[in-house]
Parts: structure tokens; C-alpha cells; sequence
């Protein structure tokens, strides 16, 4: 057979990709159509900015979702012959394989295209949940830093601002380690970080119904059920069903990463909270007799909600890279793995001959971290007009 | 001033002290020391024989206690052997055995051992910081003026197609991570067989096979445009953007000010609005940004030397990661640290001085 020319090989991936394009047009039409009615993420489609970021972040979103109906190949699996393979190459037997390597072959003989469809989906696995952990705890900390200053304020930005003097490289170098996965420092860690989900969302719930015990008792009661349960399988391992679970690789990576990140979003917080107190209406519900937290959860942070959403939008993407940067030096995960960092890696070795197989993975890691940075310029924008 | 630069400095001795502390800690876990013990004297060792030459090497004491011996503040440890031999922290280090229990630690100069470089990390770390020293002022070379251009064009007529092409420019380099930019450097200008290097030689436009080196170690004998342009780019795109962006609505805030609209209205030229009134004060924002930015670079600058093989600053604290190297990692840590620290300070005092309303209150 003959190898593909480029316009084939585009052809053949949109083919392959269809699932993806259909899903694209209903959740377009859709949100088009009902885009009065969706609030902030209605208003999205009136920016061209926003569009296009959405577009993005939402290709590579159901790309990671339909994965094992988009690859060609294997991601793991080697067929001998296709080592190094430009794009298009035809196999030599195909057997019952796919016919063709469509973005070619890597050093080890797999399929580039099958191996970053598959990157998509390990990479937005860890990234969007990283981020909103360290949402958490930047808000968990931030509101009664930036509430009720003084001593506390002092004491917290101080912690911030040591762990944001760490190079974040050397963090990496030192946090990642394969030694450290012997000691507690990750289990310990990874229990200080995952309890603030816990939390917050207790918090959040007993403030709002603490005047109604029932609704309150069973709301909370539910939270703390499938925390415990979570908690339990992410950071020890040990949920028995075992729907939640964790390597210990990847627990080490979700560590340094929200360990990294948590600190600029407390910072944020801190400063918007320091805005927003001096408002009316937090003197109003102060005079009211509301609660600290409940001002600091329901009156401050729905107001905060602005600037977060747009940082939370950059933090997934600073997040993406993060874990690239990880994988490109080959720390915290298993050398087979097909996310987007270590294919780099694994491809910059034969990359002035066989440009390929890290310039795919490459491109994707920059339009996956370029759309999210569009979403959100279009929904800062957007939320700048109210 | 003197009172907040006081305060500032005593602050940063405590975060230094800090975050070496925890360098420290991390380095010298047990698990790291045992795989130094087995690459030291032979990877067959028994836990026993393990701890022997752990102690022997003066490893088994409190950490705490290691730690104030490597900063120089407590004495070096010293053993005498059965036959009457002096080991100790010091002892290598003076030619007088006497000296063997004074102290001898970072305060006093001495850095350590390197396992990787065989070498002193002095003079491991001298060597290699001039190398990042001079990648990195090509950096801020390219960078800064770049980026305060794009910013101040963009800024200067908001909502104008020149400010949206700008904009998009901006926000595309902070996307690309250095990792990405590098490797499409590489593909796009240094590889023979891929990229505009073929395209261009079989035209006889330039000499060489490719247009770039995707190498930079002969740049540490002399830089060529050849060697050290791809390294210089890759570090400075990634930061460029964010500075543009930071410039930009600095600019724009300061073009809505009354005084450009008063400028205007006397008749002023708009090149020289841009240029004389509104170019100073938008200009204090990047300043804080720029400095910022350096530990930032810091990042840039590992995956750079890594990826180019210009053996650094960045690549030396590759090496010795993933060498376990502890001597040597622990130096540049404190190096990183300190050059993030006064970055910090730099950046603090830089904002106090430029703006006016802060420095009279």
C-alpha cells in the first residue's frame, strides 16, 4: 500500500475523531440557542475570543472522553516494522489492525496519533482536579486570612510566600522523587491537601442551614459519608470497593503540583476578600448577626466569583503544563505512560531526524493550554460588561 | 525606608533559613542517603554495612545537628578510628589535623564535595552560573524590550486591530511552555532532514545544513548566533507574553487618564503623548513584573540547558537530581533560593522607589 498524503491522513482523523465533532455541534446548538437563559456561560458565545477558547478546551474535553473510540492502535502496543514511521505509513501486515500509523510511528514502534488521544485523556484526569483542589484550599485559607487579618493574616501569608520562594523546578525535583514515595511525606501531605474538599464543602453547607438541624444533618451527613469514602481510597488506598484509588506515583505528582498552586490562589483570595469587606452589604449581614463564615462563604465568595472563574480557566492551563514540565523530565510517572510530557521527552532524542513523534504531543499540550487561556480572556471580558 | 529595608532583609534571612532547612530535609532523607552509601562504596552493601559508613561518614547524627554543620554555625563532626586516624568534616579541608572540629560550613565558604563533577561545588557552580549568567542577559535582552514593545503598542489604541493581533501574539507565547517552543525550534530550524533548514540550503542561502544548532555546548567557548539563538528564544518567548500582557493594561489604564485626554485637547501629537507622558507611568508595573519574571525564568532556564545540552546553572541542578548528587543539589538550591529571594527584594524596593504615591507616604 501506499503511504498517505497529508490531506488523507487529515481526512482519516477527522474521520476517526467523529464522535467528537458530533458531540461539538449539539453542545454549539444547544448552548446557542438557549444562550439567554445560561447565564456567564450563555454570554460566552457573544465573544469570538471566548467561542474559539471553548471550542478548543471542549474538543480536547470529549477527545479525552471518547478516547477508546477515537485510537487507532494500541497505545501501549508496539507492531514491529513501524519504528520511527513518518505519518501515514500503511502497516506491513495489518492483519486486524488498523491500516495505517496516521501520525506515525514513535522510537518504540507505537502509534503517535493513538498515544496522544490517549495523553488527552491522562492529562485532564489530573489537571482540572489538581486545580480545583487548589481552589479549595486557596479559598479555605484566603477568606478568614483576608477577613479577619491580624495575626493569622500575617502567620498565613507568610507560609504563601515560602512555599512561592521555592523555585517550583526544585520543588518538583526534590517533591517527585522516587525516594520520597517511601516515606510518609506524601500520604501526609496528600492528607492535609484532600481533607479541604472535605471541608469546604461541610462548611459551606452548615453555614447555609445551620437554622434548619435537619436539612443541615442530612446534607452534611451525606458530604462527610462520600468524603470519608473518598478519602479513605485517594490517600491511603484502602477503599474497599475500590472505585476511588490512586498510585502512588500519581499521588505524589497531585501533591507537588497542588502544593504549588494553592499559594497564588490564596493570594487572590486574600485580595479580593480584603476588597470585597469593606462592602454594604457584608455590613449588613454583619448587623444581621450572620455567622463569619457564613458571610465569608455566601455573601464574599459569590462576589469573588468573577475574577476566580477566570484564574481557575489559566490555573488548569498552568496545571497542564506543570505536569508536561514533570513528564519532560521523566519524574513521578511510569515511562509507558502516553501523557503529552513524557512523549515529549521520550521524543526529543531523534527529534532533528524524526520530528514527529514530539512535535504532535507538543502541539497539543499548546492549543489544549491556548484554549483555556481564550476561555478565559472571552468569560473576563464577559464578566467585565455586568 | 531604612526601617522597611531592615525589616525586609530580616524577613528574607528567615525565609532563607526556612526553605533551606526543608531542601536539607528532603535531601538528606534516609532512603536518599542509603542509595548515596551503595553508589559510594559498592551497591551490594548489607543495611548493616549501610549504616557503618553512615556513621562513619558523620550521617547518623540528628538532622538538625547535620544541618547546623553544614551551615557552619555548629562544629564538624570528628571520629577517631581504632588505629588512631582523625576522619572528619573538616579534616580533607584544613592540612591541620588540629583544626579537624572547627566549623566548616556555608558560612565559611565551603560548599561540599560533588559526586557527579568530582570536583568542588564551588567551583562546580562558579563555573556553570557564568554560563547561565550570560544566557541569561541575552535573555533579558531579547525579552524585555520585545515585550514592553508589543505591550506598549497594544496598549496605546485599545480595541484596535494592531491591539488584538498584539494580544493574540501575547496570549500564544504564554501558552507555549519552553518545553514545546524548544522542541518546535529544533524541528522547525536545526533538524537537516525537516523544517526550512533543507528548503534554505538547496536555495544556497545559507552555508551550513541547518539554519540553527539544536546544541549549545560550544557556546560555552564562544557564542555564535548559530548556537545560542534557539536556547536565548526558547526561554524568552514563554515570558514575554505575560510582560506584554502586564504592559499592555498598564498602558491602557494610563491612555484613559485625565491628563492624556487634557494633552490631547491642547493638540499634542499622539507620538508624543504615547512617548512622553503616558510611556513613564505605565511603565512602573512591568518593572515589578520584570523582576518577578527572574525566578520564573529560573524554570525556562532548566528545561533550556537540558534541551539544548548547554551545561548551566539548570543543567547542573538536572544533573545532580538525578544523580543524587546531595552536596551539590543542596548548593544550588540555595542558590535558586537566594537569587528568588533578592529578586523579591529588588522588585519590592523597585515599586517603593518608582511610585510616588507609596514613597511619600
Amino acid at each position: 500500500m501506499e503511504p498517505l498524503s497529508w490531506l488523507e491522513i487529515l481526512a482519516r482523523m477527522a474521520q476517526q475523531l467523529l464522535p467528537v465533532w458530533i458531540a461539538l455541534v449539539a453542545i454549539y446548538g444547544l448552548s446557542i440557542r438557549f444562550k439567554l437563559k445560561l447565564g456567564l456561560y450563555g454570554k460566552l458565545f457573544d465573544s469570538r475570543v471566548g467561542m474559539i477558547g471553548f471550542g478548543i478546551v471542549a474538543f480536547w474535553l470529549l477527545t479525552a472522553l471518547f478516547a477508546d473510540l477515537i485510537i487507532t492502535h494500541d497505545p501501549l502496543g508496539q507492531i514491529s516494522g513501524m519504528r520511527n514511521k513518518l505519518p501515514g505509513t500503511p502497516l506491513a501486515r495489518p492483519d486486524d489492525h488498523y491500516a495505517y500509523y496516521l501520525l506515525g510511528g514513535d522510537s518504540l514502534a507505537r502509534d503517535v496519533f493513538s498515544r496522544v488521544v490517549m495523553g488527552a485523556r491522562e492529562v485532564l484526569r489530573i489537571a482540572p482536579f489538581a486545580a480545583m483542589i487548589s481552589f479549595m484550599i486557596g479559598i479555605l485559607l484566603g477568606l478568614p486570612a483576608g477577613y479577619f487579618s491580624g495575626r493569622l493574616d500575617t502567620g498565613l501569608t507568610f507560609l504563601a510566600n515560602l512555599v512561592l520562594a521555592f523555585p517550583v523546578i526544585l520543588l518538583f525535583f526534590l517533591l517527585v522523587a522516587p525516594e520520597i514515595q517511601d516515606t510518609l511525606i506524601p500520604v501526609v501531605m496528600a492528607g492535609i491537601l484532600f481533607l479541604a474538599p472535605i471541608l469546604f464543602v461541610t462548611i459551606l453547607l452548615n453555614a447555609r442551614f445551620f437554622t434548619q438541624p435537619s436539612k443541615r444533618n442530612l446534607y452534611v451527613g451525606g458530604v462527610l459519608l462520600v468524603g470519608a469514602w473518598a478519602y479513605i481510597g485517594l490517600v491511603f488506598d484502602a477503599d474497599p470497593t475500590g472505585l476511588w484509588s490512586m498510585s502512588p506515583n500519581l499521588l505524589n505528582v497531585f501533591v507537588a503540583v497542588v502544593f504549588v498552586n494553592a499559594p497564588t490562589v490564596f493570594r487572590i483570595v486574600r485580595g479580593i476578600t480584603l476588597d470585597i469587606k469593606t462592602r454594604d452589604y457584608v455590613a449588613a449581614a454583619q448587623t444581621r448577626g450572620e455567622g463569619p463564615w457564613y458571610i465569608m462563604l455566601w455573601e464574599i465568595l459569590p462576589n469573588a466569583r468573577g475574577p476566580l472563574i477566570v484564574d481557575f480557566c489559566l490555573r488548569i492551563g498552568y496545571t497542564t503544563i506543570l505536569l508536561g514540565t514533570l513528564g519532560f523530565f521523566g519524574l513521578g510517572v511510569s515511562p509507558e505512560s502516553p501523557d503529552w510530557g513524557s512523549t515529549i521527552n521520550a521524543g526529543r532524542r531523534l527529534l532533528t531526524v524524526y520530528p514527529h513523534a514530539a512535535l504532535v504531543p507538543a502541539l497539543s499540550l499548546m492549543s489544549l493550554v491556548l484554549g483555556l487561556n481564550l476561555l478565559a480572556d472571552g468569560l473576563r471580558e464577559e464578566s467585565l460588561k455586568d | 525606608m531604612l526601617l522597611f529595608l531592615l525589616r525586609r532583609i530580616g524577613l528574607m534571612i528567615i525565609t532563607a533559613l526556612c526553605l533551606t532547612l526543608v531542601v536539607f530535609y528532603l535531601t538528606n532523607l534516609p532512603a536518599k542517603l542509603e542509595t548515596l552509601a551503595k553508589t559510594q562504596a559498592g551497591s551490594r552493601m548489607t543495611d548493616v554495612e549501610v549504616e557503618n559508613w553512615l556513621s562513619r561518614n558523620g550521617y547518623s547524627t540528628p538532622l538538625l545537628v547535620r544541618y547546623g554543620e553544614w551551615l557552619g554555625v555548629l562544629p564538624g563532626w570528628v571520629q577517631e578510628a581504632d588505629d588512631g586516624t582523625v576522619t572528619g568534616r573538616c579534616v580533607s579541608l584544613n592540612d591541620d589535623p588540629e583544626q579537624a572540629g572547627a566549623r566548616c560550613g556555608l558560612l565559611q565558604g565551603e560548599w561540599g564535595y560533588s559526586t557527579r563533577f568530582a570536583g568542588t561545588v564551588s567551583d562546580v557552580l562558579s563555573a556553570r552560573l557564568g554560563a547561565t549568567g550570560k544566557l541569561m542577559m541575552w535573555v533579558l535582552i531579547v525579552m524585555v524590550p520585545m515585550s514592553l514593545i508589543i505591550g506598549v503598542l497594544a496598549g496605546m489604541r485599545e480595541g484596535s486591530r494592531t491591539d488584538r493581533s498584539l494580544s493574540t501574539v501575547a496570549i500564544v507565547t504564554t501558552a507555549t511552555p519552553e518545553y514545546v517552543s524548544g522542541v518546535v525550534f529544533i524541528a522547525l530550524f536545526a533538524s537537516s532532514t525537516v523544517g526550512l533548514s533543507p528548503l534554505l540550503s538547496s536555495w544556497g542561502w545559507i552555508d551550513g545544513r541547518v539554519l540553527f544548532q539544536g546544541n549549545a555546548r560550544s557556546a560555552i567557548e564562544s557564542i555564535t548566533i548559530s548556537n545560542f539563538t534557539l536556547p536565548v528564544l526558547t526561554v524568552a518567548l514563554y515570558g514575554m507574553g505575560y510582560i506584554a500582557r502586564i504592559t499592555r493594561a498598564s498602558m491602557t489604564e494610563v491612555m484613559t487618564q485625565q491628563y492624556i485626554r487634557t494633552a490631547r485637547l491642547k493638540g499634542v501629537s499622539f507620538s508624543k503623548i504615547v512617548m512622553k507622558h503616558a510611556l513613564r507611568n505605565a511603565l512602573i508595573a512591568p518593572f515589578t513584573v520584570i523582576m518577578l519574571q527572574i525566578p520564573w525564568l529560573l524554570n525556562g532556564v532548566v528545561i533550556s540547558e537540558v534541551l539544548f545540552s548547554y551545561p548551566g546553572f539548570g543543567w547542573t541542578l538536572y544533573e545532580a537530581a538525578v544523580n543524587n548528587d546531595i552536596e551539590l543539589l543542596l548548593a544550588s538550591s540555595v542558590v535558586a533560593v537566594v537569587v528568588v529571594l533578592i529578586t523579591q527584594l529588588i522588585s519590592d524596593i523597585g515599586y517603593v522607589y518608582l511610585n510616588p504615591r507609596i514613597r511619600i507616604s
